[in-house]
Formats: C-alpha cells, structure tokens, sequence
C-alpha cells in the first residue's frame, strides 16, 4: 500500500476508534466506516486528507449470503487531486433499518449519488435535501436493485411451446460467500 | 415554487399573463425539446427571460441495463454497457472488459491493448465531432450540424469495417478484441487523419472568431475549479476551469503511458472555454492514434487461454458477421471436444474470482468508472456505472440560475450530456 494512504488510513484510525484497519484487494484499498460516524469521516478525509472528490457512490446487496452480517454495503470511492490517490470507504446499512447518514454537505455531488441508490436500494439518506426516486417514476413501488426484487415478464407461448418469464428463466446466481466483509 | 397552472389555449400572450397574478412562469423545457440531446426535462421558473431556477428531471432513458447485467454471463454484460452512454460505445466497453480483466488478474495482449487505445480515440473525435454538430446547429450555426455528421460518419464507417457495426460494438472483450482489424483498416484511418486536420482547421475558422458564437459562448454556464470539485465535475468541463485532470494521464490504462499527447486546459470555465478545450483534445486524439497506428505490431488480440477467449472465430460474410466456415467444420464435424468447449463457454460463460473493484477511463465527457462485484460466478453480482454525463448534469443549475433562458440552451450544449448514459 501506498504510504500517504498507509498515513491517512492511519490518522483516521486514530481519530475515530470505529474505522477499520484498510484493507488492499486488487490493488485498491478500502475501509470500513460505522454508519454513526461516516458523516465525520468523510469531512476529515475530505479537508485533512486531502479527498477532495466524491468520485461515485455505489451500493451493493448482499442477499442470501451468510458470510454477510448486514445485508446493504454502501460505497463511496473517494479521489484525491493532491496526491493521485483512490479510497473506498464502505458502510454497511442493516436489512430492516435501511438508513444511512448523507454526506451531501461534505460532497455535493452524492446528491443525485444518493438518489440513484434510495430509488434502487431503498436506502435513506438522512439529511439529504431532497431526497426523491431519481430515474424511475415517482410513483414506482419497490427498488429494483435489490436482489429479492422479481424480474418480470410474461410466460411466451407459441405453437404449443412455452417459454418461462424472464424471473424463472434468469434466477440470478445465489451467493455463497460475497467477498466484500471486513469485519 | 408556488406554482399555478396555466393552459395558453390559443390566446394571447397579453391575456394569458394578464389573466395571472404571479411574476414568475414555470416552463418545461423537454423531455420533448431538440437542444436537449433526447429526453432531458429541465423544469425552469423564469421571471422575464431571467432563469429563476433550473431542475433536470432525468430517467425517460432508463433502460435497467444494471440490473440486466446481473442475470447474464460477463461477456454479455459487454453488449448491454456499450448501448448506455451510446456517442462513446468503446469506452463503456474498455470501462467494463478493464475491470472484469482486473478481477480475472489478466491483461490483454499487446497489440489489443493498441488496437484499444486506438479505437477509444477515435471514439473521442467522433463523440466530440456530435457535440460540435449539435452544440453548433443549437446556437445557430448551422453549417456545423452538416460539417460535424460529415465527419463523424467517416468515422463510422472505419468502425463498420472494423467492428461490423456503426455503434454498439461489443468489440472489446474481457481479455481482449473480439477479432482482429481487418487489413485495410491502417490505410483507411491514415487517409481519414490526413483529411481530418485540415476539416478542424476549417471549423476553427468558422466558429472561433464568428461574434455570433463568441457572444453566445463567452462568459455563459461559467463552472469554477472549486464548484466543478465538490459537484464531481470531470473531463472537458473540468479541464476548462483550470485543472489539468485526465485519467489517460494521472492513472494510466492500456500503455497511456507511452504516448505524447497534451492534457488542453482553459481557466475561463464558460461554455467558449469548454469548446477550445474539446477542439484541442480533438487534435491531440488524432495525434495519439497516429502513434497507435505506428505501435501496431503483429500478435495475438486475444490472450491465450481458452477458459476465458471466446472460442468462435468470426468472419465478414456476405449475409454479415457471423462464426466463420472453418470454424463452424471443426466444431460440429471434426472435434467433439471443441463443440462440447464452445457450448460451455458460450452459453454459461466462465467464472470471475470474487472480489470488487472500481475502474475508471477518461471517456470524452469525464471519469467514467465501474463498480464491479463478483461472488465467484459466471455473473455478476453487481455492476454500477458511474457515469460522467449523470454527475456533470448535476452541475447544470449551478451553471445556468440568474442567467437567461437562451444561454441555458449554450450551457447545456457544452456540458455534452447523453442521456443514455445519464439515465442507463
């Protein structure tokens, strides 16, 4: 791992207890932030590290998986200007109690970021300005994204032959073990 | 917004407001609207011609291509992401094949990373040539729609020689192309470069001295350095307001490294400087596939390793591409293996270690990045696209508010947006 991001991983470690040690997968390293202090962290990242852009925000669903403890891993891959550096934090959002702080007054760029994932994943982003469905209707019932959301479509018939909808022929592949977890 | 509705109903202007006690109109710019590159809705409240406020209404496009991804194998995943952002095909599929290639700890041969690198610069002319067509037709320059599609559809046509299609190409494959270029391919992009730099040179002329343009482009949609940072801002828009960050330069993919090109940067931050800034880059992209042309050393375009390659070989026929005829012998008269060989991989796929990863390319609009999650399968598990069009139209009210309502028209043609890609 890099030294600077070895030294910043570090400081954020120091200062709040909660952060995990970082992890290089793939050559990218990743953290483990707990939801109550992301909105912190990303501020201290943001001006000590220095990170100054919200590059993406990501979520992943882990349904299914017993390695996962909490179902929702939201990921934020941060950019540094200063030094050409990457860091993804990860925060995991519990199935049941689908929250997590926003950081839109820390970026604001994870505006819209926030929305794509609350109309996919039903995540809540507290604090967020206006948090609304961003690319499906705002009527649309259900966030597609998730894994037990059903794909759809209609059973085909022709000359006596049947073809399944799209949500028996296409089950997605059950997990056995999403890499993802830290802790 | 305290908005009352009003049906014109073939009135007068002067009875309608007359009849309306408020001082502000709420419009519905799109998702109808030409100048907004398809189906963008931007609801403006205007006091006169003055931009009160400016909100995009975005996902007319949304197509679910994440979630398709997740139910069909990796190598399907390529057509699916070549049709989002769908002026930049070869960069969603280099964004989406570079991180699965990440996860499978591979790297493509060579001559594929050149041939890459090659038809993502292209790509780039090509996407910014659109921009320059519709950017121009928009604020009345007509002659730029004809000139800008001129161009743009030579280079078309290499990529149908190339990839036997004019967009969509699903070419790049994880772990390589899926063919090679065909040989009149060098000839034919030499003789489309040679003529190319004269065409700019002819678009500079008309464009960047006509007082027309440079009223309706100086001084509008101005986006500061520090605005464009915490909006995410990238590419073109980015660079224009003074900060020299390209992917191809700062993090290299595909042998960037190895090329001599320029990062063109302008510190106005308005529309004119976005337009410098990508008639610049459109120089310095066809400097780089010069150099592509001259790196391209025989070679294999796929790796060597028959879990992953595709096993077809395909061949330009008279109905179209389609498995050529020798192949096509092998496999269902002489070899039972092979058969057996090409129906695993073709209809299940192969299997992609687990892990995640972030990938991002410089595409002609910004960091394009893929979050890619694997859980062992032949499927993903999760493919997120950061878009560079999604996150730049952010900055769109930031750029317009308190300005006209005409200059929102030339603020949002240099923001470039696709819709495909915004929406996905």
């Amino acid at each position: 791992m890099n030294d600077v991001l070895a030294n910043i991983c570090a400081a954020a470690r120091e200062r709040f207890h909660d952060v995990s040690e970082p992890v290089e997968l793939f050559g990218e390293v990743s953290i483990d932030v707990p939801r109550r202090v992301l909105p912190l962290v990303a501020k201290f990242l943001r001006d000590e590290a220095p990170f100054e852009l919200l590059a993406d925000l990501s979520c992943v669903d882990g349904l299914g998986d017993p390695a996962v403890r909490d179902r929702f891993l939201v990921a934020l891959h941060l950019y540094s200007f200063t030094h050409n550096l990457r860091l993804r934090l990860r925060v995991a959002v519990p199935e049941g109690d689908e929250t997590c702080p926003s950081v839109t007054s820390v970026w604001p760029t994870a505006n819209w970021h926030e929305r794509e994932i609350f109309d996919f994943f039903g995540i809540v982003f507290e604090g967020h300005p206006d948090l609304r469905r961003i690319l499906m209707p705002d009527e649309w019932v259900g966030h597609p994204q998730r894994k037990d959301y059903p794909l759809g479509g209609t059973n085909v018939e022709y000359k006596g032959a049947h073809i399944p909808p799209p949500d028996i022929r296409r089950q997605p592949t059950t997990t056995t073990g999403y890499p993802g977890r830290i802790s | 917004m305290n908005a009352q509705e009003i049906f014109v109903g073939g009135r007068d202007w002067d009875q309608v407001v007359g009849g309306s006690r408020q001082d502000t109109i709420v419009v519905n710019m799109g998702p109808q609207h030409p100048s907004t590159h398809g189906v963008l809705r931007l609801v403006l409240e205007l006091d006169g011609e003055t931009v009160l406020s400016c909100r995009p209404v975005i996902g007319y496009l949304h197509t679910g291509i994440e979630k398709n991804i997740e139910v069909r194998n990796w190598t399907q995943g390529v057509t699916f992401v070549t049709r989002m952002d769908y002026l930049s095909p070869f960069f969603n599929e280099l964004g989406y094949c570079l991180a699965v290639e990440k996860l499978l700890g591979i790297e493509a041969p060579p001559r594929a990373q050149t041939v890459r690198v090659l038809l993502c610069e292209l790509n780039r002319i090509s996407s910014h040539l659109v921009w320059l067509a519709t950017g121009g037709m928009e604020l009345g320059a007509l002659s730029m729609m004809l000139y800008g599609f001129r161009e743009r559809e030579s280079i078309l046509d290499l990529f149908e020689l190339i990839t036997g299609q004019r967009m969509n190409h699903a070419y790049i494959r994880p772990g390589g192309l899926i063919q090679d270029l065909p040989a009149e391919a060098p000839e034919r992009i030499k003789a489309f470069l040679d003529d190319f730099g004269g065409k700019l040179d002819e678009y500079e002329a008309l464009l960047s001295e006509n007082p027309i343009w440079l009223q309706r482009n100086k001084g509008i949609g101005v986006l500061r350095a520090r605005d464009a940072v915490a909006l995410g801002v990238t590419g073109p828009l980015l660079r224009a307001a003074g900060i020299a960050h390209d992917l191809r330069k700062r993090q290299p993919y595909c042998g960037y490294e190895a090329y001599d090109f320029e990062v063109p940067t302008m510190t106005t931050g308005d529309s004119f400087g976005r337009y410098v800034v990508r008639l610049r880059e459109m120089r310095e992209s066809a400097k780089i596939v010069r150099q592509a042309l001259d790196r391209l050393s025989p070679g294999p375009v796929m790796i060597d390793d028959p879990k992953i390659a595709w096993p077809a070989q395909l061949k330009l026929g008279p109905d179209g591409m389609g498995n050529a005829p020798e192949y096509v012998r092998k496999i269902m008269g002489e070899s039972m293996e092979a058969l057996i060989h090409h129906f695993k991989l073709v209809t299940d796929g192969f299997k992609v270690p687990a892990g995640e990863v972030y990938v991002p390319v410089e595409s002609p609009r910004g960091e394009l990045g893929y979050h890619v999650v694997s859980a062992g399968h032949t499927k993903p598990w999760r493919v997120h696209v950061r878009d560079p069009s999604f996150v730049n139209l952010q900055a769109l009210p930031h750029m317009v508010e308190g300005g006209l309502v005409a200059d929102v028209i030339s603020a949002l043609a240099s923001l470039d947006p696709v819709l495909g890609g915004v929406d996905r």
